[in-house]
């Protein structure tokens, strides 16, 4: 009986164990499906006019998405603009000057800013900038991209200016630094490469965002005549192609979607593996 | 020993000498303390901002409809009636089979990861499976309309075979559908899962498994009994993370769901949900009612996030007991 019990727990840890196994085969299977698929399908249409030409009507074969990539770039300038020194001095703030319930407060709603879902953080955009302009701007969708970035930026900030030990900090003050001095020209400087990193994730993350660009920055078949003008954006385009019915426009969807992907996924393997270097060092 | 003691105490840590307000603006620090609380301060008043323009300009919706446009099922810009039923209902039941396909997934993936996978392999698995997070949702979308639509029409009979029987599963299938919906989203989803879920199973204490197993018990027993009890609230926390997340997805969904405002009990039926209609009929909104409908829209989709984000937050933070999430 107790053998044909021990062979029964045993026969279950076996199955469960290799189906927790199976779990992850398939999750990362995923991934290497959806990477593959992209390289195949994205890199086979993409050719030096994608980057220098623009959209062509209908029909037309060819053409590019050169105005999305400066959309797309632009929107992103707007975006660090707004979301780097806002998310960047909140972080010295909470780290540096705070420890009070209004560091609670602000850690409580950065999360839950962070926390809204992306197309809601467009209506905010549209309400601010496009109702009372009456029109589709750059500036709009940048802000959106910006307000985004916020939360991200206020605590990756704060964790890199955490992470600089306090020794650092106190040596500079014996020397006689004022606190501010000390944080600008010691502190500030060792938590830089942390910091940059953490921009540059956020960034690759906005980049990809496409619903606040729907009724903010709109789109546009031709160059952006201004900033306050609407414009086109990579990822909105790879939206208006892929719903399209027009075979030709799919294939320059998967191929705006490969260059996309590369982009982001690029920055975040590079940015990921720094970060861990610098682990490395500081143990 | 003794005498050294009082000595120090008696002589205490000079008090720092008084200095006036331009000396302490010279130095910097009341302008650096000033400026960042301003950043910070900010951020607070951009988000009350967001909740304020969300509730300002739903005012016509509101004053309208009043608390019945959560219940109401038409949407008819034509008439100028609109009710928020069929998208709350999309965006739950896409979101629930999100939940469904992505939970098992996702913590069994988690439990390899962190309990039997070698560090390293665990490691490097965890680094790709973090990048599934990083795709942008418009690629997602891409994908499901080329790829996972015509898989699913492949995989529609058998599927029918399978659970036909039940009311989920009736009615014709045009490949665009809840049930598309819910699978780009559980894809989309499982990387949050897994990710936390392994920093709370990993964060339980070595001595917690190596008792049980001091008992007799099997490797599973010992992960599923005591170590999984142990790291629930985490757990649980990951996937109240995931659900707010997918609630507020837009653009994969908006590309497989199928765009249509009517509550049928078929996973197989075209629906539509809150962040969807949002997303493809603002810009063609041409009434102030209807701009104003789909804001609330926005305002519910918002209420709806904080509250699930909130639960969220506070068991991952009971889950790691006063360490960091």
């Amino acid at each position: 009986m107790t053998s044909l019990h021990t062979l029964r727990r045993k026969m279950v840890n076996a199955i469960m164990l290799s189906l927790t196994g199976l779990c992850t085969l398939a999750v990362a299977g995923t991934l290497v499906f959806i990477l593959g698929y992209l390289f195949v399908h994205g890199a086979k249409d993409l050719s030096l006019d994608f980057f220098t030409k623009l959209p062509t009507p209908v029909g037309e074969t060819g053409g590019g998405m050169a105005n999305a990539i400066v959309g797309s770039a632009k929107l992103l300038l707007i975006a660090m603009l707004v979301g780097v020194p806002i998310g960047f001095l909140g972080g010295v703030y909470l780290a540096e000057f705070g420890g009070t319930t209004f560091s609670f407060v602000v850690r409580y709603v950065t999360d839950l800013l962070n926390g809204v879902p992306s197309i809601v953080i467009g209506i905010f955009a549209y309400t601010l900038i496009v109702l009372p302009q009456k029109h589709f701007s750059t500036i709009a969708g940048g802000l959106a991209l910006g307000v985004m970035m916020i939360p991200i930026a206020v605590r990756s900030s704060e964790e890199f200016l955490r992470a600089v030990p306090s020794s650092l900090r106190e040596g500079a003050m014996a020397l006689g630094a004022s606190r501010t001095r000390a944080i600008l020209t010691v502190v500030i400087p060792a938590a830089k490469n942390g910091i940059m990193t953490g921009i540059m994730l956020n960034l690759a993350r906005v980049a990809g965002e496409t619903a606040p660009l729907l009724f903010t920055s709109f789109s546009n078949r031709f160059w952006s005549p201004g900033w306050d003008q609407p414009t086109a954006a990579l990822p909105v385009m790879i939206f208006t192609y892929a719903i399209s019915p027009y075979e030709d426009w799919h294939q320059q969807a998967w191929a705006a979607g490969f260059v996309l992907l590369m982009l982001v996924l690029g920055v975040n393997i590079v940015a990921r593996m720094l970060l861990v270097q610098r682990k490395h060092v500081a143990r | 020993m003794a005498a050294t003691h009082t000595t120090l105490a008696k002589s205490g840590p000079m008090p720092p000498p008084a200095r006036t307000l331009a000396q302490r603006l010279r130095a910097g620090d009341q302008v650096a303390h000033g400026i960042t609380l301003a950043a910070a301060a900010s951020i607070l008043l951009i988000t009350a901002l967001l909740v304020f323009e969300l509730y300002i300009n739903s005012t016509e919706s509101r004053a309208k409809f009043g608390w019945s446009f959560l219940i109401t099922q038409t949407w008819d810009p034509v008439a100028d009636e609109y009710g928020a039923l069929p998208f709350i209902y999309g965006t739950l039941v896409s979101s629930a089979l999100a939940l469904l396909i992505g939970v098992p997934l996702g913590v069994g993936a988690a439990i390899f990861l962190a309990e039997l996978a070698p560090p390293k392999i665990s490691d490097a698995l965890t680094f790709l499976i973090e990048l599934l997070a990083a795709v942008p949702s418009v690629i997602y979308g891409l994908l499901g309309i080329f790829v996972l639509v015509p898989i699913l029409r492949v995989a529609e009979p058998s599927i029918r075979a399978l659970l036909g029987w039940t009311p989920l599963f009736q009615g014709p299938f045009y490949g665009v559908s809840l049930f598309s919906a819910g699978v780009v989203l559980s894809v989309m989803i499982v990387p949050f899962i897994i990710s936390i879920s392994r920093e709370v199973i990993r964060a339980v204490p070595a001595d917690q498994r190596e008792a049980a197993l001091a008992l007799g018990a099997t490797p599973w027993e010992a992960t599923w009994d005591v170590v999984v009890p142990y790291a629930k609230s985490g757990i649980l926390g990951s996937i109240f993370l995931a659900l707010a997340r997918s609630l507020g997805e837009t653009m994969a969904v908006t590309m497989v769901i199928g765009n249509d405002p009517k509550i049928k009990a078929s996973l197989f039926a075209p629906g539509y949900s809150i962040a969807a209609v949002v997303a493809n009929e603002f810009t063609e909104a041409t009434g102030q009612m209807y701009t104003s409908a789909l804001i609330e829209l926005g305002l519910v989709l918002f209420a709806l996030t904080i509250i699930i984000n909130g639960l969220a937050r506070a068991l991952v933070a009971t889950g790691s007991m006063g360490g960091k999430a």
